[in-house]
């Protein structure tokens, strides 16, 4: 070959000069960042995991689960009103490793914490399908048949350098992986204040129900109420983890009040929906739970 | 040392490798296409779906991808250097290291050790292993390219070298764990960091595993099958350094809208945009090279494989970089069409690529012809109807899901809930299935005429053998 010697003919020249080509945008967007304030913020209320939580995030991890869930909320107004307050960087410091994800085939779960009871998520673990029938979530029957290994978990909490005492360890021995797993889904987003992104006011609701009488308005109620809320209330609205709302309705609520229900929840026990269903929505539900009463 | 006395014993252990490999990693993904649409297809802990995903993505990446890689760049490295491998033997140790690690990597999986950092989930024992595994392979390449016969290293060459070395740095990298105990570690990064390290890791992966291996089997066997020559070598340097020095830029594509400072994001998002140009260097050569003679996309099979696959690489390396633009990435993050991206990149530029350089190696190997074009072309066709039917029905569901995630009601309320999303994917998952399906069975007539060429190379050596005794 009568090409003229170039980089192209000594290997080590080359090398390097890859080497070096490669490392430039990896030290201006990976490596220098990490010696800026920006990435490692903390917020003030900002816990370490707990030894439960800390085996509820292992057990997340070995289930895959980040494989169909998010852990970010995007400053968008629909992730907002769909999930709560967008994510902070200062929520993630003792996140090793994150947990963000990418893709969504469940909804995000950043802010799940305390929006629905441990009962709930025990439930849910076992039969996704009870809470919401055309879920394609798998069941996860086996969590609760697991005991967690303390002595496993004494390293683990001890690699991370978090906090534990003799009491955790032993609440630790006496619990299953599906405990843990609950404990860790219940401490997701607890450390941002929350507050209900659309929250309704009683003034701004009609007092009697504009829908009430309309049957196309009942059957919608019931096709939503079989969705999204038998889970909880019973497939024959005869209670479970909610209240039974056969009785409820029997005892003659005012319409509004119900719908301030629907659309606001009860902290800790009911999320409230005004933002994931619409004003025809809630109503058409108050005309199908009303329509329950014996 | 004339070009007969080569072993391609170890070329050819790991392609068969691969396709082993490669047959697993599909059969679980054409499962877990089903349990996207029906729960009931979960069999259990070591079957469900947030397992086996992770199993279909690392044994096709690892195991199909790479395996294959390590088979045709030892042959490349044999080509260009013009002689056989020094290091024969361990050459042959790799082979070994690599179906064991594999068997090890994939149980880990099942048994649900997990590191959660997309395409680098195995547990810090296995990245110690994978991390030995390439050192040797980075050995064994590196050796024959220093003692080689051709003093000018040709572009193939180039992008074998960039590969060792960028995955090493990124491999080792977001690797950096705390191990607790023998089966679990923690990221050494946290929170943002974490997230930041990851991305830069993941797609380089994709750049360093999926985009600089192809383009170096492209560059050199896309001459070979169509007998043209390169069209430009100046274009192949210039797209090949803006590659390799902007790949790198572009990781925080990945975390628009999340925590991430904004200046890295946007610092990823105008080096993807940028990405496009040194792509495209490499996908108009290819143009360019095949248009000395269209003509061969009819009378040569192959043509047809790599002018498709770099097609493909073309449209994913626009589509690519518009997915990273904000407005774009509000509307199909996290959706389903970004699925669709990858399954274009790998089903339609990786394995097009891959198979088309084994079709070429492989006779060679048995100094024969291939079994049967006509089995060859029935394979193209089907994986190509299969991958545009998976990309295009993914491409279709993203959007849908993305807007319905949007859409808000008069009064402010969203106007699905997300159930309702779900349950308008359904339809689109379950004609992906039916794409997978018609993908693999042009995959499985891939692996029949590969057995049957050395199946036809073995019996015409041994009537050789015969006659001349």
């Amino acid at each position: 070959m009568s090409q003229k010697k170039d980089i192209y003919s000594k290997t080590i020249p080359f090398a390097l000069m890859v080497a070096v080509t490669i490392l430039v945008g990896t030290i201006v967007t990976t490596i220098a960042p990490m010696f800026t304030k920006g990435m490692h913020p903390k917020l003030d209320n900002l816990k370490p995991y707990t030894i439960l939580e800390l085996a509820g995030r292992d057990v997340y991890q070995k289930e895959g689960c980040v494989n169909c869930h998010t852990q970010t909320v995007r400053p968008l107004k629909a992730d907002v009103l769909r999930y709560g307050d967008y994510s902070k960087a200062g929520e993630f410091a003792y996140d090793r490793p994150f947990l963000w994800g990418s893709k969504r085939t469940g909804p995000d779960l950043a802010r799940v914490g305390g929006k629905y009871s441990d009962e709930w998520h025990i439930q849910h673990m076992e039969n996704p399908q009870a809470f919401f029938p055309k879920s394609n979530m798998p069941k996860y029957p086996w969590l609760k048949d697991k005991p967690l290994n303390v002595n496993e978990m004494k390293a683990r909490m001890n690699a991370l350098g978090f906090p534990y005492t003799e009491e955790d360890l032993a609440q630790a021995a006496e619990s299953t992986e599906l405990d843990a797993m609950v404990a860790y889904l219940q401490v997701l987003g607890t450390a941002v204040e929350k507050e209900g992104v659309m929250l309704v006011e009683e003034d701004s609701v009609e007092e009697a129900n504009p829908l009430a009488g309309n049957a196309e308005a009942l059957a919608e109620g019931k096709a939503l109420y079989a969705a999204e809320c038998a889970g909880c209330h019973g497939v024959n609205a005869e209670g479970n983890i909610g209240a039974s709302l056969v009785d409820y309705a029997s005892a003659g609520p005012a319409s509004r009040d119900t719908y301030i229900i629907i659309a606001n929840g009860y902290e800790g026990v009911m999320p409230g929906f005004a933002s994931s269903f619409s004003r025809e929505r809630i109503w058409a539900l108050v005309e199908y739970i009303e329509s329950l009463a014996e | 040392m004339n070009e007969y006395s080569y072993d391609y014993r170890t070329v050819q252990g790991f392609i068969l490798s691969a396709i082993f490999w490669g047959v697993i990693g599909l059969v679980i993904g054409l499962l877990i296409s089903v349990q996207m649409w029906n729960v009931d297809f979960n069999f259990g802990e070591y079957f469900s779906y947030g397992r086996l995903r992770t199993i279909h993505t690392n044994v096709l990446a690892y195991g199909l991808g790479i395996g294959a890689e390590f088979g045709i760049f030892y042959y490349l490295t044999i080509r260009l250097t013009k002689r056989n491998l020094v290091l024969g033997k361990l050459a042959r140790f790799h082979l070994w290291l690599f179906n064991v690690g594999m068997v090890l990597a994939t149980f880990t999986l099942f048994i649900g050790m997990n590191q959660s950092l997309e395409y680098a989930e195995f547990e810090w024992p296995i990245d110690i292993a994978i991390v030995i595994l390439w050192v040797i392979f980075t050995i064994v390449i590196l050796t024959n390219i220093f003692k080689r016969k051709e003093e000018h290293m040709y572009v193939s060459l180039w992008y074998i070298i960039a590969t060792l070395i960028a995955v090493a740095i990124l491999y080792i990298v977001n690797n950096l764990h705390i191990p607790a105990t023998l089966t679990k570690s923690y990221h050494l990064f946290a929170g943002t960091n974490s997230a930041n390290v990851e991305w830069w890791y993941g797609h380089n992966a994709v750049g360093f595993l999926f985009t600089t291996p192809i383009l170096a089997m492209f560059y050199y066997f896309l001459p070979k099958a169509t007998g043209l020559p390169l069209y430009s070598h100046r274009l192949s340097i210039i797209s090949f350094w803006s590659l390799i020095f902007a790949y790198l830029w572009t990781g925080a594509h990945h975390l628009v809208y999340t925590p991430l400072p904004d200046w890295i994001q946007t610092l990823g998002i105008v080096f993807t945009l940028f990405l496009i140009a040194p792509s495209w260097g490499s996908v108009i050569n290819g143009y360019f090279t095949v248009d000395a003679d269209w003509g061969k996309m009819r009378t040569n099979y192959l043509t047809k494989f790599f002018v498709l696959g770099i097609t493909f690489y073309g449209l994913q390396t626009i589509q690519g970089p518009s997915q990273g633009i904000r407005v774009i990435s509000s509307l199909i993050h996290y959706t389903d069409w970004v699925p669709g991206h990858v399954h274009m990149g790998t089903m339609g530029w990786v394995t097009m690529v891959i198979c088309a350089s084994v079709y070429v190696i492989i006779p060679h190997i048995y100094k024969t012809k291939i079994f049967s074009e006509k089995v060859a072309n029935i394979h193209f066709w089907l994986v190509l109807v299969g991958q545009l039917m998976f990309s295009v029905t993914m491409w279709v569901t993203g959007i849908q899901q993305g807007a319905m995630w949007k859409m808000t009601n008069a009064d402010g309320s969203l106007k699905y809930t997300f159930m309702e999303t779900l349950v308008g994917n359904y339809p689109y998952w379950q004609m992906r299935t039916v794409a997978g399906v018609i993908f693999v069975v042009g995959m499985l007539f891939f692996v029949y005429n590969v057995f049957m060429t050395i199946r036809q190379g073995q019996t015409q050596a041994a009537a050789a053998e015969a006659k001349a005794a």
